[in-house]
């Protein structure tokens, strides 16, 4: 067996994603091999070679592949495709968009999602918002696997020494291009990678509360901040806030929610949390059961009294 | 220009899903199944192309057994103006619904096909992607905005991160993510006469595609249950367990 695990990357940092998906390649045994493709990305090459048990880092590089487009990034796997039993991505808005079109280019099924690794053709992923688990068996010659990051703990950043090969001959297919990009200013951790995480929903009340109320709680905990669907459809935050089955998957250390009810769609983001606390002013509130501690009160004093004492 | 829209019959998103007694499939028996709210949204960017005068037709298609009939009817009664059913009892995996997608879209030739992003079901997230594949479309997912202009359309996606516009050439898949648009609701006089709009039956043998699955269902199960902890009174309590009892912080 052999596996090739797709960096996450923006063409200047490797992601934490991939040493994630490393370690679901691990759990599944066999040769593995990094692929880096984008462009201006050597220093992305060069952080995944030091990934430990990594044998070989296949460098992509070419204005085709800047923005990691469905139909470009397909092409470009396709060609090495024959060479692997397993093409393992991050279910991450990269990996959700273009491991699909690659999996039915190959005629194979893609297995999304996986939170665990039964065997080397058996996996189990979430289905209806996590509240079931399915265990699946793939009879496809390649498997084609999204991971669920927080489902794997991470690789260390060092300890391998990978030979680099140059990929060449992409083509674009001239199908899309990218043509503007607004990414939102962070200057706190990411949302998926961050330790701590701050929550908000509806009962914040507006966008002014949740950024006085949240904001200065986060800058104590240096945590990310997330929300619930409900707070992002009412313009609390922007879209990418979401926590949730449609939202992003979070498992911090702590994940705190202020003001959310816990609808099945926002557990199935957070349940795996290590440490979940609620804080809502209804007592029957369903995220109070799931949250280790839960706090019965008024956000708009208990989180000033709770950020005043951290 | 023909838009084609397909649908998918789920079960409806207030039900907390179950397995079966036997961990063999999700107990649907007696439960209410809903239109994946996601294809509502793909319904609704589509009914919005047609009243803007940029799409000609609309044509729901549903893949499956025969209760997707009432899926079609929803789809109708919102604004298709007609319907395709692929009929079968096979379970269909993505890669399957995808094939029938693209036999209907040879012999239909829509200049677009808008899909969900997911069903809320199985969450896999792949058949519009799968379908732009095989048919060598260019593909826009996860859009929350769609300009069509003369043989290319602008597409905002939600990226990780932000927003990025793509600038895709027709014809092509969108896939719609939650806030592209506010899907309306089916009014009393359009569900009646919905049931006088056109509803065809096709197989996957007249369109001559194998269905067959490729992943084969081992088991499914509960996730360990999370236990529910403990109320504590108040912040010095809570800070207190945070600090000396989870010692995260």
């Amino acid at each position: 067996m052999t596996i090739l695990v797709v960096a996450e990357h923006d063409n200047q940092h490797l992601k934490a994603a991939t040493r994630h998906v490393l370690a679901a390649a691990q759990a599944i045994g066999g040769e593995v091999h990094v692929l880096v493709a984008g462009q201006g990305c050597s220093t992305v090459a060069e952080a995944a070679r030091t990934l430990p048990g990594v044998t070989c880092v296949k460098l992509a590089q070419g204005e085709a592949l800047a923005s990691a487009g469905a139909e470009n990034m397909t092409d470009l796997v396709l060609g090495l495709a024959r060479e692997y039993t397993h093409l393992l991505g991050a279910a991450s808005a990269i990996g959700k968009n273009w491991m699909p079109r690659l999996a039915a280019k190959l005629d194979v099924a893609q297995i999304s999602d996986i939170i665990r690794v039964d065997s080397p053709d058996t996996f189990t992923r979430p289905i209806y918002a996590g509240s079931i688990w399915a265990t699946v068996r793939s009879v496809d010659p390649i498997k084609v696997i999204t991971v669920r990051t927080t489902a794997f703990q991470a690789v260390a950043e060092t300890g391998g020494a990978a030979r680099l090969e140059l990929v060449t001959g992409m083509t674009d297919s001239g199908l899309s291009r990218r043509t503007d990009l607004r990414l939102n200013i962070l200057s706190r951790p990411e949302l998926e990678a961050a330790r701590v995480v701050v929550s908000g929903g509806r009962g914040l009340g507006s966008a002014e509360r949740y950024r006085e109320l949240l904001e200065p709680l986060a800058d104590k905990l240096n945590a990310a901040l997330g929300a619930s669907r409900a707070a992002v459809d009412l313009g609390y935050v922007p879209n990418d806030y979401q926590v949730g089955q449609t939202g992003k998957v979070v498992a911090p250390d702590l994940y705190i929610a202020v003001g959310i009810s816990g609808a099945i769609q926002h557990l199935a983001g957070m349940k795996t949390s290590r440490v979940i606390v609620a804080i809502n002013k209804d007592p029957d509130a369903p995220i109070f059961a799931v949250a280790d501690y839960g706090l019965v009160g008024d956000l708009n004093q208990v989180v000033p009294e709770l950020t005043a004492v951290l | 220009m023909k838009v084609l829209v397909p649908v998918k019959r789920v079960l409806d998103y207030n039900i907390k899903a179950r397995p079966k007694a036997d961990g063999s499939g999700v107990e649907l028996t007696g439960l209410k199944m809903s239109m994946n709210p996601f294809d509502e949204i793909a319904m609704e960017a589509a009914i919005r192309l047609k009243e803007s005068g940029q799409a000609t037709e609309i044509i729901a298609v549903s893949c499956g057994a025969l209760t997707c009939q009432d899926t079609l009817r929803t789809a109708l009664a919102l604004g298709a103006d007609r319907a395709v059913l692929v009929e079968t009892e096979v379970e269909l995996q993505p890669l399957a619904v995808a094939k029938l997608l693209k036999a209907l879209v040879i012999r239909e030739q829509p200049g677009l096909v808008i899909c969900g992003k997911q069903a809320i079901d199985d969450d896999s997230n792949q058949t519009g992607q799968m379908l732009a594949a095989l048919l060598g479309w260019a593909q826009a997912t996860f859009a929350s905005r769609i300009e069509l202009g003369e043989g290319s359309a602008s597409i905002t996606r939600e990226i990780d991160g932000g927003l990025e516009t793509l600038s895709i050439r027709l014809p092509a898949v969108i896939t719609t993510d939650l806030r592209l648009n506010e899907p309306r609701y089916a009014t009393l006089p359009n569900i009646m006469k919905a049931k006088k709009k056109p509803l065809e039956s096709v197989t996957p043998d007249t369109l001559e595609v194998d269905v067959r699955p490729r992943l084969t269902l081992i088991k499914v199960s509960e996730p360990p249950a999370r236990q529910g902890g403990i109320k504590v009174k108040d912040v010095a309590q809570l800070l207190d367990k945070l600090k000396n009892e989870a010692k995260v912080i």
